[in-house]
């Protein structure tokens, strides 16, 4: 597919409101000579900003992409202060990472963005900025946001070189034909390389040495420089202001006040205060009470023109009448719809429920605003005996569910019953009785409780993928035995310069899904990446294995997995949920089985003592509070028959500890 | 008015055992004359303060009180005796180490007005007290013990320490047996608790010292129970056991949640403060570095750090958390002083938690009390959440009928 004759998208993405403000005070650094910049600034907040001063030719769009920890978001914070977007403190951090989850674990979750306005040879340009999520597991968000792009900066840290998640980004820039400008960043480190890693960027990439720039975010060097080449490398967008209105709901929040705030990106035509439009989706009609652009924060404008990327508010109530991917037009001239967005592949999937059951409602509308800002997560409703009423969600990643789960509880103040995570197996049926029920013969299982049995089955098939692991040379071996020990089988291997190594493996997906990440971290000392593509099926000899506590199955840890890997994962799984239980007024058998049979078994003896033996004096007070504590967590707990277990003990067992 | 046994903290040691997180200092030289005064104060200004006609016990802890001299304990006894009643045979408790308990100091304290002593003698092995960094050896304690029998006949009780690190069954066994062969009438016998902050607890967590095995220390505990029990003497409290009825009256007072008021270095205590006007029961601690405490003595009467008045429902949850530790349990009688609203039978007689344990045969509710069984006692720590649970619903439930606010600490 060529850029120029693809339709071109922008994907940016509104913030939540009511989360942290932007550290942007009134003493805005503005670069001089830039009318309509002043303009803005100087009156923000009443005087709308006219966008026809911008038209398509000035107009920028970009993307930053790189490995994680690599400096992206510290680069966006120099180039928003740089452009007079944001004031010059020492305060921008990861400006445009608004979620506290993002703040707390470093990362970038959602694609942000922000208009810069800029100068350049005496022509006031438009550059759109989008920033995209750092982790393998977020890759769906990084090709939406280039999707939206003419252009790339892909930057590579000079003291680490490249990772495993910059070749993945640099292909899917790369095979989107857009213009990759490298950028070697942290060039101040005591250990910085840039040499080397220049060499690295023309073995791997093709790219020549001169084509790079070298830069510190931290420090401020050479981010001039950054901007120059995007204006001159980059392409502008094509689109016409004359053709009828046209523009893509690429992304949309709710905000209590003003209803639904979408996120438009403008193929055709212009758009503004009072126009009537129409949803091509639900071909409800609208009248559009306001637009503007987002720098970062939302700025409305008089007029949104063809080429331009802002945010509509169109009296939608429902958050369902914003739908992603759904093209808007002038009411009484329709146009052929955009193609819209392909859903987001899960690759992993968990139950979620309710603790209590009398929360259901509540759990259900935190989802449903959760999801309507992460279309990604797909939601499947869904029951269980043991856990109630709930849903079956599908997640992009284990990050992702981590980071979904965070944000229910940080943003909604919601906590919920999460089971094992569960990659999407396929099964090829034989019997033709399920075949009719199914209506197919091919069934995808996302439920462990829906494994159908062998005897009904011709054949179980596992998802795969094919994982890119960038290492230093002296833990090949290491490395190597964890991929074998993980069902992997080797592709390809590669040395990228003297020292550093390229592996390609063929995973099963479920080995990669919870832990391997952390294990490659470990047993690298933290120097190898990694980073994975979808490679489709293919055939495994699949059981599904229960965990019993005192003969009760715990449906959170029920697993499918390879007929090979049962008793050792039955094992430990049974040494850890004995390590999570606490011990109780009588015994606790935990047991793997497959069917019924009992394949491993772990023995939690009861107490037989536990009081504290010296209570007078002063303690009192400190042990009542520990005492009112546990009582307050048993009502926390879950129960299964009569043992009570913490509620993240699960959790705690499905995340493997760090090697021994 | 009202009854309240008091404590007397004096927190001075000479030298710090590697196993104790009290609130005690170790200095070259203590200026007594000023304690003692700061002492004497602080018990007017209290005893006062809660309106208490009359002391039903004193226990001088620490600390080492017996390093104070035997006119600190006199002055402040008289003290109480002046501005409440302090009936003579009131129970007179001094905590005592072998280190300090010459014959020549033991009947001074006696002279003074103590009339029990409580021995740490912890050990009687002479590397297991060097472990628990005690200064005294097994044959000082012996010594001790004799002389205290003969100075406090009937009156004189035993501290012993088990699950030390790398401690045996079979050196436990040893050690009660030869405990048994020396002790009075009363025995305290305690766990090591491995206390954050403490010598001991850093080199287990360290790996210096092995961490005692949880089903070693039930077995010493049970194994202690029955050979005790063998011995004639009483399980009376969940670390006491007593012979011949000479359990400590003043212990069993803070068991049954009666009135109690701290006095000294980080003394805690539980009663209502009349005289400041207070109309609830208070948890009161005092400020715990003596010179910071001697200063704010010296400038208001008192140096109490921190107060929090009790709500009923806190109160009827110490009731039960203290209560249950003893062999009497929370009797009927005594509940119904905290909660006239709810009865113990209301609370605990209803289908629930209660009911559960006690069909497991860990609990007991009749018309007299609510107790633990010999089986449920150790059990104790694991059973209380589940009580309190039950204990907060009722009692939810029963101001939810009378249209009040919902307590819901």
């Amino acid at each position: 597919m060529s850029l120029t004759g693809r339709t071109v998208w922008w994907w940016v993405r509104l913030r939540r409101p009511c989360l942290t403000a932007a550290p942007r005070g009134p003493a805005v650094w503005l670069p001089t000579g830039l009318a309509a910049c002043q303009r803005f600034y100087s009156s923000r907040d009443k005087e709308k900003i006219d966008m026809s001063a911008y038209p398509v030719e000035s107009i920028r769009n970009f993307s930053i992409i790189a490995h994680v920890d690599h400096g992206k978001s510290t680069l966006a914070d120099r180039l928003l202060e740089i452009t007079g977007t944001i004031a010059k403190t020492d305060r921008n951090k990861q400006v445009l990472d608004k979620l506290q989850v993002e703040r707390e674990r470093g990362i970038t979750v959602k694609a942000q963005s922000a208009s810069l306005f800029y100068n350049y040879k005496g022509v006031n340009y438009l550059l759109n900025l989008i920033d995209t999520p750092g982790h393998v597991d977020f890759n769906y968000e990084v090709s939406r946001s280039l999707s939206a792009c003419q252009g790339v900066l892909l930057v590579v840290d000079a003291n680490e070189g490249i990772q495993a998640q910059t070749v993945a980004n640099f292909y899917l820039a790369f095979e989107a034909q857009l213009a990759i400008i490298p950028v070697i960043n942290k060039i101040d480190l005591k250990n910085a390389d840039p040499e080397r890693v220049e060499k690295q960027i023309e073995k791997l990439f093709d790219i020549p040495v001169n084509e790079c720039i070298r830069i510190s975010a931290k420090q401020g060097t050479n981010i001039d420089k950054v901007l120059e080449k995007v204006i001159e490398k980059i392409p502008p967008p094509q689109c016409n202001t004359t053709d009828p209105l046209k523009a893509l709901v690429f992304d949309s929040t709710f905000d209590h006040y003003r209803g639904v705030v979408a996120n438009i990106a403008v193929f055709g035509g212009e758009i503004q205060k009072g126009h009537r439009i129409v949803s091509a989706h639900t071909n409800k009609r609208y009248e559009v009470n306001e637009v503007g652009i987002l720098t970062p924060n939302e700025q409305p404008t008089h007029k949104l023109y063809a080429g331009q990327v802002g945010y509509l508010i169109a009296g939608m109530k429902e958050v369902t009448e914003a739908q992603i991917g759904d093209t808007l037009f002038m009411y009484k001239q329709p146009v052929e719809p955009l193609p819209g967005f392909k859903s987001a592949k899960p690759m992993v999937f968990a139950g979620m429920y309710p603790v209590d059951q009398t929360e259901y409602n509540n759990l259900k509308s935190a989802l449903e605003r959760l999801t309507l800002n992460d279309s990604s997560v797909t939601v499947h409703r869904d029951s269980s005996l043991a856990l109630g009423a709930g849903w079956r969600l599908g997640f992009l990643g284990l990050l992702h569910m981590e980071v979904f789960n965070q944000r229910l509880e940080q943003e909604y103040n919601t906590s919920v019953i999460l089971t094992a995570p569960t990659v999407p197996y396929k099964a090829v049926l034989s019997s033709a009785k399920l075949i009719k029920e199914h209506g197919k013969s091919e069934i995808t299982i996302i439920n462990p409780a829906q494994f159908p049995d062998k005897h009904s089955v011709s054949e179980y098939l596992e998802p795969t993928v094919l994982g890119t692991i960038i290492t230093p040379q002296e833990y090949i071996g290491k490395i190597i035995v964890l991929c074998q020990d993980r069902r992997a089988v080797q592709k390809e291997m590669l040395y990228i310069d003297e020292h550093r190594v390229m592996l390609k493996y063929l995973f099963p997906l479920n080995e990669i899904v919870v832990d391997f990440y952390d294990a490659l971290k470990s047993l690298s000392s933290g120097y190898a990446s990694f980073d994975y593509e979808d490679a489709g099926y293919q055939a495994a000899d699949l059981i599904k294995m229960d965990i019993l506590i005192n003969g009760n199955p715990v449906e959170e840890l029920s697993t499918i997995i390879h007929n090979d890997k049962a008793y050792a994962t039955g094992k430990y799984l049974c040494e850890r949920l004995k390590d999570a239980i606490p011990r109780q007024l009588f015994e606790i058998a935990i047991q793997a089985a497959i069917g019924k049979k009992i394949i491993a078994r772990e023995t939690l003896k009861a107490y037989r003592k536990n009081v504290v033996a010296k209570c007078y004096g002063g303690d009192i007070t400190r042990r009542m509070k520990l005492l009112k504590r546990q009582a307050e967590g048993k009502k926390l707990m879950r129960k299964i028959g009569n043992v009570e277990v913490p509620r993240d003990a699960f959790i705690r067992v499905l995340k493997r500890q760090p090697e021994k | 008015r009202a009854a309240a046994a008091r404590s007397v903290q004096w927190p001075y040691c000479r030298k710090h055992c590697s196993y104790c997180s009290f609130n005690k200092y170790v200095v070259p030289a203590v200026d007594e004359a000023a304690v003692r005064a700061c002492l004497v104060r602080e018990a007017q200004t209290l005893l006062r303060l809660g309106h208490v006609r009359s002391v039903t016990s004193v226990f001088f802890g620490g600390g080492t009180p017996s390093l104070a001299a035997p006119r600190t304990i006199a002055a402040v006894l008289e003290a109480a005796a002046e501005v409440a009643y302090l009936p003579a045979g009131a129970e007179v408790t001094l905590e005592a180490n072998p280190g300090s308990a010459d014959p020549a100091r033991l009947s001074g304290f006696r002279a003074a007005g103590v009339n029990r002593l409580s021995l740490g003698v912890q050990s009687l092995d002479d590397a297991e007290l060097r472990l628990l960094g005690r200064e005294h050896t097994a044959a000082e304690a012996r010594a001790a013990v004799e002389a205290a029998r003969q100075l406090f006949p009937g009156r004189t009780s035993l501290d012993l320490i088990f699950g030390l690190p790398g401690q045996s069954h079979e050196a436990w066994a040893r050690g009660l047996e030869a405990a048994l062969g020396l002790c009075d009438d009363h025995l305290a016998l305690y766990q090591l608790t491995l206390e954050r902050g403490t010598a001991l607890e850093a080199q287990v967590r360290r790996g210096a010292l092995p961490e005692p095995p949880e089903e070693l220390l039930a077995d010493m505990y049970l194994s202690a129970r029955t050979a005790l029990a063998a011995a004639g003497f009483h399980q009376y409290e969940v670390s006491n056991f007593a012979r011949k009825g000479a359990r400590s009256t003043h212990n069993l007072s803070y068991w049954r949640a009666e009135q109690y008021v701290g006095v000294g270095p980080g003394a805690h205590g539980r009663f209502v403060p009349w005289g400041e006007g207070g109309r609830q029961r208070e948890a009161r601690v005092q400020t715990p570095h003596p010179d910071a405490w001697m200063r704010e003595v010296r400038s208001c009467g008192h140096g109490t750090r921190r107060r929090a008045a009790l709500s009923p429902l806190d109160q009827l949850q110490e009731v039960l958390a203290l209560g249950l530790r003893t062999d009497e349990g929370v009797t009927q009688q005594r509940w119904g002083l905290f909660s006239p609203r709810l009865s113990l039978e209301a609370a605990f007689g209803a289908p629930g938690e209660a009911r559960e344990l006690q069909e497991r045969g860990w609990l007991r509710l009749n018309g007299r009390a609510l107790r633990c069984t010999p089986a449920g006692l150790p059990l104790l720590d694991s059973l209380l959440p589940a009580l309190l649970c039950q204990l907060r619903r009722r009692w939810n439930a029963v101001q939810e009928e009378d249209g009040g606010g919902r307590d819901s600490r």
